[in-house]
């Protein structure tokens, strides 16, 4: 890790409310170029919706986002992916009644016509099995091919800092390692990414640095290795 | 050869609940709401094409164009300064605004037309001549024909506008999850904007064909069309297109066929009936999707 180096995404100190519960009290995290990062906790422990503040989808009462040394705490979700960030969002979100090919084109929205035939080709090369479905209904495929194109119709913006939202959730085991594979890959190319997972062995397994979310703050942080062996989070999160 | 002739007065009255009805179903696809003050944006397009006329002497075609551009505009407005405001609010305090909307529109009207009908100037609008078909026996009016081609024009333009463009394609990306949507970077205020932009020129369009056809003229002359091209939206499937079409032909051709052969006094609760005979069996209307619950 380089110190020196400015952090892609650094989030100082954000507090959320849902009407009058705070549901996030003072996260700090930094996610640094070509890193994948990976919040973990229980369910409701706010992993979610800090993806979700980070995406403009929800305000935060107070603290900062900086991405790429530019400030966007509060900005709308629909201008956030001009700035180069892209979520893809928990339970995949596809467009139903579009076809696979129409949803990724829906996920270059935010660039110049001419650039997307290029990153089409980049995600049917990378999800082979979009280009077989390419004309078929999304609603019509299996759970784990809507995540491939959840996932591929976030690529398709070029985003700087890539969010994924529990991309394993409700997949079969099988299906899930095959995720954490095109994670992989993505990270081998280059790619930064912020992980929220509950299937925590798996996203320590492929994260850089991991952060432990407890009832909306960090408890633990650290090298994703690190917290594999730390008995809190074996206990807690490992279930061993 | 009445039947006939009954039949496509039927299809022509059909055809103009079918455009009105586009902009309930349109609007209702893609920003949730039902906009009950879209009867009377058809009111307001009849009155400025019968003062563009009347008044200022315009062609026709122009007299089409300014009764057009000026629904856009209140379209947009109506829904920048009374709908935009509530879309968080709950669905029955929109409902109730639009209802309000429609109040008011209908009073400004009547401030500003007074309450005495207008006789609108239809064979200007409109200087076609009348079809004699089978020796005289089927007579079809240019109007009526105009209606049906219009009809036939905007479905086609507007589906090959929501499949084919980027704008169209954010408005289906809106209509089914409005959060996605944002994310993908669509603007979801503006595109709810086009799209009552869209229905509100259609109003226009619906105002002058109604007002050609039956050319009177009141304040609350698009209550009526406006609620029976509700009832063709919900009838053909709230939210589709086709489903506009399908239920305001069908709606027009019950209502003509209706008055002609069982009671004129009747024609319009047998409209009403036959929607509450269709919705007992088919709940989500003739094309409506069944409400499917998310995974």
């Amino acid at each position: 890790m380089s110190e020196q180096k400015l952090p892609l995404l650094k989030v100082k100190d954000l507090h959320v409310y849902y009407g009058a519960i705070h549901a996030i009290k003072g996260i700090s995290l930094e996610v640094f170029e070509g890193e994948i990062v990976t919040l973990i906790g229980a369910n409701g422990a706010g992993k979610s919706t800090t993806l979700n503040t980070i995406a403009g989808l929800l305000k935060p009462r107070q603290g900062s986002i900086v991405l790429d040394g530019v400030p966007v705490g509060g900005t709308s979700a629909s201008k956030m992916i001009y700035k180069g960030l892209a979520l893809c969002p928990e339970g995949r979100r596809v467009f139903q009644q579009m076809t696979v090919k129409e949803n990724l084109e829906m996920g270059a929205y935010s660039r110049p016509n001419s650039e997307i035939e290029d990153s089409l080709a980049d995600v049917f090369a990378r999800f082979p099995r979009l280009k077989e479905r390419e004309k078929q209904i999304a609603g019509t495929l299996s759970g784990g091919e809507q995540q491939m194109l959840a996932m591929g119709r976030a690529l398709m913006s070029k985003p700087k800092l890539l969010m994924l939202d529990e991309p394993s959730m409700g997949l079969a085991p099988i299906l899930v390692d095959q995720i954490f594979e095109i994670i992989q890959e993505l990270h081998a190319s280059g790619a930064t990414i912020l992980l929220v997972e509950q299937n925590a062995q798996m996203a320590l397994s492929v994260a850089d640095r991991a952060y432990v979310l407890e009832t909306g703050a960090i408890s633990i942080s650290g090298t994703a290795s690190s917290l594999l062996h730390d008995d809190k989070v074996r206990k807690a999160y490992l279930g061993n | 050869m009445i039947f006939l002739s009954n039949l496509v007065n039927g299809i022509s009255l059909g055809s103009i609940y079918a455009i009105i009805a586009l902009g309930y179903t349109m609007v209702y696809g893609i920003a949730k709401m039902l906009n009950f003050a879209h009867g009377d944006v058809i009111m307001v397009g009849a009155y400025i094409a019968f003062c563009a006329l009347q008044y200022w002497n315009l062609p026709p075609v122009l007299a089409l164009i300014v009764a057009m551009l000026v629904c856009t505009a209140l379209g947009i407005t109506i829904e920048g300064l009374a709908y935009r405001p509530l879309r968080q609010a709950a669905s029955l305090a929109v409902l109730i605004t639009a209802i309000g909307m429609s109040y008011l529109l209908q009073n400004l009207a009547l401030l500003i037309w007074g309450p005495n009908p207008k006789s609108f100037p239809a064979t200007t609008m409109m200087a076609l001549p009348t079809f004699s078909l089978f020796g005289g026996k089927l007579n079809i009016s240019g109007v009526t024909l105009v209606a049906i081609l219009a009809n036939i024009v905007i479905m086609l333009v507007l589906t090959t506008f929501i499949s084919r463009t980027k704008v169209g394609k954010a408005m289906r990306c809106v209509s089914e999850d409005r959060g996605a949507a944002e994310l993908m970077g669509i603007n979801v205020n503006r595109t709810i904007s086009t799209t009552f932009a869209i229905g509100s020129a259609l109003a226009a369009v619906a105002g002058i064909l109604l007002c050609s056809a039956y050319p009177t003229l009141m304040p609350t002359t698009g209550s009526m069309p406006g609620i029976k091209a509700f009832t063709a939206a919900v009838f053909g499937g709230i939210g589709s297109i086709p489903g506009a079409m399908i239920g305001g032909i069908l709606l027009g051709v019950i209502e003509i066929l209706g008055k002609a052969y069982i009671s004129t006094e009747l024609g319009d609760a047998i409209v009403f009936a036959v929607l509450i005979i269709v919705l007992l069996f088919r709940p989500t209307g003739l094309l409506g999707k069944p409400i499917r619950e998310k995974v």
